[in-house]
């Protein structure tokens, strides 16, 4: 590394982007003192899901999909079976579904505690980790360390374990689980819905990078509650669309430098999906805390500044934990756990939204029940166009600072994304061309 | 910079879910504890600083299935004075294994609109296909207690104790009713080497194998029985090709009943 002054423009190399799920790199290219290429450059391993799905059985989605991400194998096993019931017209229960949505929260409040605290915060309190967190504010870290616990307690007395649980199946769930295990976790997810009440106000004073851009948000929607489970469709510039439509109106495009496809709108421009996206567009259908949090610090929409994902995730996560609650009370096993049904040739599309986004699922399925076609949308891969656009817009604000510090702050962007590059980024590189 | 006397632990990502890390960071009750006891010196989704090796233990996830991983891999083990596998991807391949028997080119066309971007090698293979590997730690993911057993008494300079007997075995100890014999379902219980606490069948379903095949494990009286159980074989087949389906007795195996299944 070299020790420059500020004023100059740098060659720099730093060797990694961590506290991000999967592998990937930031390239950042400055021609005569101007920033003149970024590239998301995404060089984890291409895995070809929706190649070894064909020939499998539809009862076998959901547990292979799960293996996309460790961190949030729950969405996808979501997305699966929503697509495939989709394609069978398999109606499944009140019960079941409620479960679906209790199972869905443990999975929110695993993931959104363990990006708040351990993955994003860290940048904001000027750590490099939670591990060094731990040494100058160990009541931080305990804390958030307690509530990312409830979550894969939950996990697995619903799911057995809480990565790549084995409960859940194509019209519900191989089993009920115990109503008495499920509410020995009360406690525990009482005193973290009002743990995370506390971490909302924290969450909201936090000193973010100062920096706004206009996106197009899209996320699910639902009628009846805040759109995580199931839904329509719908964007900020006021699309609403079924599932079906989805590959209609957003595609995706491979680019040289990336093993990740790029996402874009019809109209070829970038979006988000993500917490912002779903708070700014659903914020309304959060629960009575979240309600008179959000008049109480006064929060104005849209958010426009990416950073502030930490916000969003941070209720979010009171919601997961407060409807948590609610459906451990309400938990009624009643009727099958399992909508049983033939399976036949048919075509279905579904979404759920991945803590991280956004998450489509397509699937054809052919004689005996077998899996034809997959075709599956991650919420990182549609992120990447609007990571890109957002460090167009940010680097040039940061590129003048000390070379420590301009990395830092650009890799902090793209980790308020939470980007789940399994489902992509170890590599932030500025490269002066005038002296390459 | 006085050398650490923490023992130094790292830990590496090659292609996988991320999952079996993830089982690092949800040992809740024990994070902090194991941060203090050991330096953790390369943990990229955990944090960002970086100490160059060499390392005492190095925890490795994922398979090998690009030209750049294969050589990553050399020079880990170079730098690693223990060098454990963490999970089916790195024991047996895991589910990038799925593409092994097919053709990796025509997956490719299939999921990718220009192949030629890639970069990826024809099989995703395990850890020890490309280097000495001091242990192995099977499940997908990855179980947390058997990783700090397996770290604990490395340090200690002890052998750890992992089990070695099949899930079956952990079906009669939690009382699971044996949904095999109970309900005609599949399972790879039998033949599976234990670590999970027997989950599935307790859950209402049969074993996928995710933990790979118990340790000399003779697959040959319980094929015929799965092949027996379903109207379609190829249904064993399927199952054998699992997470662990690389792992040899599996791969075997499932070879074997589809060549059956051709002959008919
Ligand atoms: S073994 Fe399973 S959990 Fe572990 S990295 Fe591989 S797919 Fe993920
Ligand atoms: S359910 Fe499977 S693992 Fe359990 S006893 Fe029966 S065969 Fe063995
Ligand atoms: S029962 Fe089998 S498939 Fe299920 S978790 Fe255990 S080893 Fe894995």
């Amino acid at each position: 590394m070299s020790a420059t002054k500020s004023t100059e423009i740098r060659s720099i190399e730093v060797p990694a982007l961590a506290r991000v799920e999967g592998e990937g790199g930031l390239y950042i290219g400055v021609k005569g003192g101007k920033i003149n290429q970024i590239k998301v450059n995404i060089y984890e391993p291409p895995r070809f899901f929706e190649g070894f799905l064909r020939g499998r059985s539809l009862y076998e989605v959901p547990d292979i999909t799960a293996r996309i991400c460790g961190i949030c194998p729950v969405a996808y096993q979501m997305s699966s079976v929503n697509a495939l019931e989709a394609a069978q017209g398999v109606k499944i229960t009140p019960p079941i579904r409620a479960l679906r949505r209790l199972l869905y929260c443990a999975e929110y409040i695993e993931s959104h505690a363990l990006h708040i605290y351990l993955l994003q915060a860290p940048d904001l309190l000027g750590q490099e980790s939670a591990i060094s967190l731990a040494e100058v504010a160990p009541e931080v870290v305990t804390k958030a360390l307690r509530m990312k616990k409830v979550g894969n307690a939950l996990l697995r007395v619903i799911g057995g374990r809480s990565v790549h649980p084995v409960s859940t199946t194509v019209g519900g769930f191989y089993r009920w689980p115990e109503k008495a295990a499920l509410e020995a976790l009360l406690p525990e997810l009482e005193w973290s819905a009002q743990a995370a009440v506390d971490e909302v106000r924290w969450a909201a004073g936090l000193a973010y990078p100062e920096f706004e851009v206009d996106a197009e948000y899209v996320a699910t929607r639902h009628p009846d509650e805040y759109g995580v489970l199931e839904g329509r469709v719908v964007s900020s510039t006021g699309l609403d669309i079924p599932p079906s439509e989805f590959d209609r109106h957003y595609l995706e495009e491979h680019v040289a430098h990336c093993n990740s496809l790029h996402s874009h709108t019809q109209a070829g421009n970038s979006y988000m999906v993500g917490p912002l996206a779903r708070f700014n567009l659903n914020h309304g259908q959060l629960g009575k805390t979240s309600q008179s949090l959000i008049k109480e610090l006064k929060i104005q929409f849209p958010i426009r500044n990416p950073f502030k994902a930490l916000l969003a995730r941070s209720f979010e996560l009171v919601d997961a934990y407060e409807d948590a609650v609610r459906l451990i009370r309400e938990y009624r096993p009643e009727g099958p756990s399992r909508i049983l049904f033939d399976p036949k040739p048919g075509e279905g599309s579904g979404v759920s939204e991945a803590p991280r986004g956004l998450l489509f699922h397509k699937y054809t399925v052919g004689a005996g029940g077998l899996i034809e076609k997959a075709r599956i949308v991650p919420p990182t891969s549609q992120n990447y166009a609007r990571m890109e656009a957002d460090l167009w817009k940010f680097a040039p604000t940061v590129i003048a600072k000390p070379h420590e510090e301009a990395t830092l702050a650009c890799e902090h962007l793209i980790r308020s994304y939470d980007p789940c590059i399994s489902c992509s980024v170890h590599f932030v590189r500025w490269v002066n061309e005038d002296t390459v | 910079m006085p050398a650490p006397c923490k023992p130094t632990v790292a830990v590496f990502k090659f292609s996988s879910c991320d999952g079996c890390q993830l089982q690092l960071l949800n040992m809740e009750d024990e994070l902090l504890a194991l941060a203090g006891a050991v330096e953790i010196a390369n943990f990229l989704e955990a944090r960002r600083r970086v100490l160059p090796g060499p390392y005492d233990i190095a925890l490795v996830e994922g398979s090998v299935s690009t030209p750049h991983e294969a050589e990553t891999i050399k020079k880990i083990r170079g730098e690693a004075k223990l060098l454990i596998a963490i999970g089916a991807c790195a024991t047996a391949g895991g589910i990038q294994a799925l593409r092994n028997r097919a053709d990796a080119d025509e997956y490719a066309r299939h999921v990718y609109p220009h192949p030629e971007y890639l970069h990826y090698l024809p099989k995703a293979t395990p850890i020890s296909a490309h280097v000495k590997v001091d242990l192995e730690l099977y499940g997908c993911p990855v179980n947390k207690e058997e990783v700090l057993e397996a770290v604990t008494a490395l340090l200690q300079d002890r052998k750890p104790n992992l089990p070695q007997h099949s899930v079956c075995l952990e079906c009669k100890r939690n009382g699971t009713v044996c949904v095999m014999v109970a309900k005609g379902m599949l399972c790879l219980g039998p033949v599976t080497r234990s670590g999970c606490g027997a989950i599935c069948p307790a859950n209402g379903r049969g074993c996928y194998g995710c933990f790979g095949p118990q340790p000399g494990v003779d697959l040959k009286t319980l094929v015929p029985t799965l092949r027996a159980m379903e109207k379609d074989p190829r249904e064993a087949a399927r199952l054998l090709s699992h997470v662990s389906g690389f792992a040899p007795a599996f791969a075997n195996a499932a070879e074997e009943i589809l060549a059956e299944e051709k002959k008919q």
